[in-house]
């Protein structure tokens, strides 16, 4: 009993240490800065065009799981999907020079790509799912995005314990081919509880950066300002890394 | 005047003692995380109870950093402290391959392999008679620290980076070779308590035998002794 108390004691002693070093200014910004080291080796590896390995359809999984917001009951969400989301508009803007508005006939009538995909929670688990969408690039170029645009901020309908969903890729993940506004899951319209009638495919990181019931696409040159600054709704409300590719 | 030869390089003590602080930290951090989602699969995917071959406990926050559920910052310490793991661990190999370490203390010859000598040192072990002669280590240590060098550290480095989703668009073999993500996760865990195992055994023969002699000679070098000298070289030596 005694050592293990002893083990308990040392423990405890290593955390505190740690907690400490987290508070100070230093420390904090080390570990804010290392998901960064981790970016920059992925992104001279990997850059533009490295593509998330792509799956047959004998491996998807039995069904997907829904996490975070499965069904949104905030603002005119029920009523949209009552109206089987005939009425949904997802607003092009920003630092664009051809801003516009894009109805789900729309979305669909653009050129589509279809890929089978592994979807990685932050928490741990993984399914794969079939994804049918516009790329996010067309609609990119369709806008005309201005020179001074760093960043491409995701606008979603749900709200969440109080705040509004939303994301955050750089110019490099925008413009990546498997990023697409997906609204089909597996063939058929993409399920509530998955992000209909449209959700992001951020095919090179963890599942939080893959916002779900999009209604806003958004250029920008920097994240401040935007929410609490970091670049997200779990970034802002709990310190997760904006880069979710580690 | 030459100085007395030292029983540790340099390379191993600085080696040694940032690995420690590096695997407690992951050790600790990586508990947390696995407080996230307590299940783990094999193969590509998994998510419910249904695909799962193994639920973990959930670990008290005196096992983890920080001392109460937080994925996001015990996920920040594990993605810092990933660095002075791997990039040390690569130093070491070189600096243990370029002033022979490797090849002088930690392998084995085939004569160690059989049986009888294997049973012989296991015998010892057993007896707590750990002295020995011709080498540094005797063959049980050898086996271990090549377990631990080869495969235990090397292997959470690369499970852990086939568990990225930012690694695999480049280095995508390494994930299907360990079988797929969950797979990978899985063996993340494994590898990680083969670590922790490694730690008890090796603090607790520390203990039972002149810890304090090993503990000043991992932080002062100590002196190497002519039994620590291989066999070859003694040999080398007198004729």
């Amino acid at each position: 009993m005694k050592r293990r108390n002893f083990l308990i004691a040392i423990g405890a002693g290593f955390v505190a240490g740690c907690q400490k070093i987290g508070d100070t200014a230093p420390g904090k910004t080390l570990l804010e800065a290392a998901p960064n080291w981790h970016k920059a080796v992925h992104d001279a590896l990997g850059g533009r065009t490295a593509l998330a390995p792509e799956f047959g359809p004998e491996d998807v999984s039995p069904y997907f799981r829904g996490n975070g917001s499965t069904n949104p009951t905030n603002g005119d969400y029920q009523a949209q999907a009552e109206a089987e989301f005939a009425n949904w508009e997802i607003a092009v803007g920003g630092m664009v020079d051809n801003p516009m508005r894009l109805t789900m006939a729309n979305l669909r009538a653009l050129p589509q790509r279809t890929q089978i995909t592994r979807h990685d929670c932050v928490e741990g688990w993984s399914a794969i799912g079939e994804w049918t969408g516009p790329q996010l690039s067309t609609i990119l170029d369709e806008a005309k995005v201005q020179d001074g645009a760093r960043f491409i901020v995701f606008r979603c309908a749900d709200n969440l314990n109080g705040d509004d969903y939303y994301e955050s890729v750089d110019m490099l993940d925008a413009y990546h081919p498997q990023t697409i506004v997906a609204h089909k899951l597996n063939g058929e319209d993409l399920p509530i509880k998955n992000g209909a009638p449209a959700r992001m495919r951020i095919e090179r990181q963890l599942g939080y950066k893959h916002a779900k019931y999009v209604t806003g696409i958004e250029a920008v040159a920097s994240l401040d300002g935007i929410g609490e600054g970091k670049g997200g709704y779990w970034e802002d409300r709990a310190g997760y890394q904006w880069y979710a590719g580690v | 005047m030459t100085k007395p030869a030292k029983k540790h390089a340099l390379a191993t003590r600085l080696w040694h003692w940032t690995n420690l602080i590096c695997i407690v930290v992951l050790f600790m951090s990586g508990l947390n995380i696995s407080n996230g989602h307590r299940r783990l699969y094999w193969g590509d995917w998994g998510f419910a109870p249904e695909h799962a071959w193994l639920e973990v406990p959930r670990f008290p926050g005196w096992m983890t950093i920080p001392d109460y559920y937080s994925l996001s910052q015990a996920r920040d310490w594990h993605i810092l402290t990933a660095w002075p793991f791997a990039l040390a661990l690569l130093l070491m190999w070189i600096a243990m391959l370029v002033n022979r370490h490797f090849q002088r203390d930690i392998t084995t010859t085939r004569r160690e392999w059989k049986p009888a000598a294997v049973w012989a040192d296991i015998k010892a072990h057993l007896r707590f008679d750990f002295e020995h002669a011709g080498g540094k280590y005797n063959f049980l240590q050898k086996v271990a620290y090549g377990l631990v060098f080869g495969v235990f550290l090397p292997m959470m480095v690369f499970t852990g980076m086939a568990i990225s989703p930012g690694v695999e668009p480049w280095l995508g073999w390494l994930t299907e070779v360990l079988g797929g993500r969950q797979s990978a996760r899985s063996l993340h865990f494994i590898f990680a308590w083969a670590v922790f195992g490694f730690f008890v055994i090796h603090v607790a023969l520390v203990i039972v035998h002149k810890p304090l002699h090993h503990l000043r000679g991992m932080i002062t070098g100590g002196r190497l002794e002519e039994s620590d000298k291989p066999a070859a070289d003694i040999k080398g030596e007198t004729t």
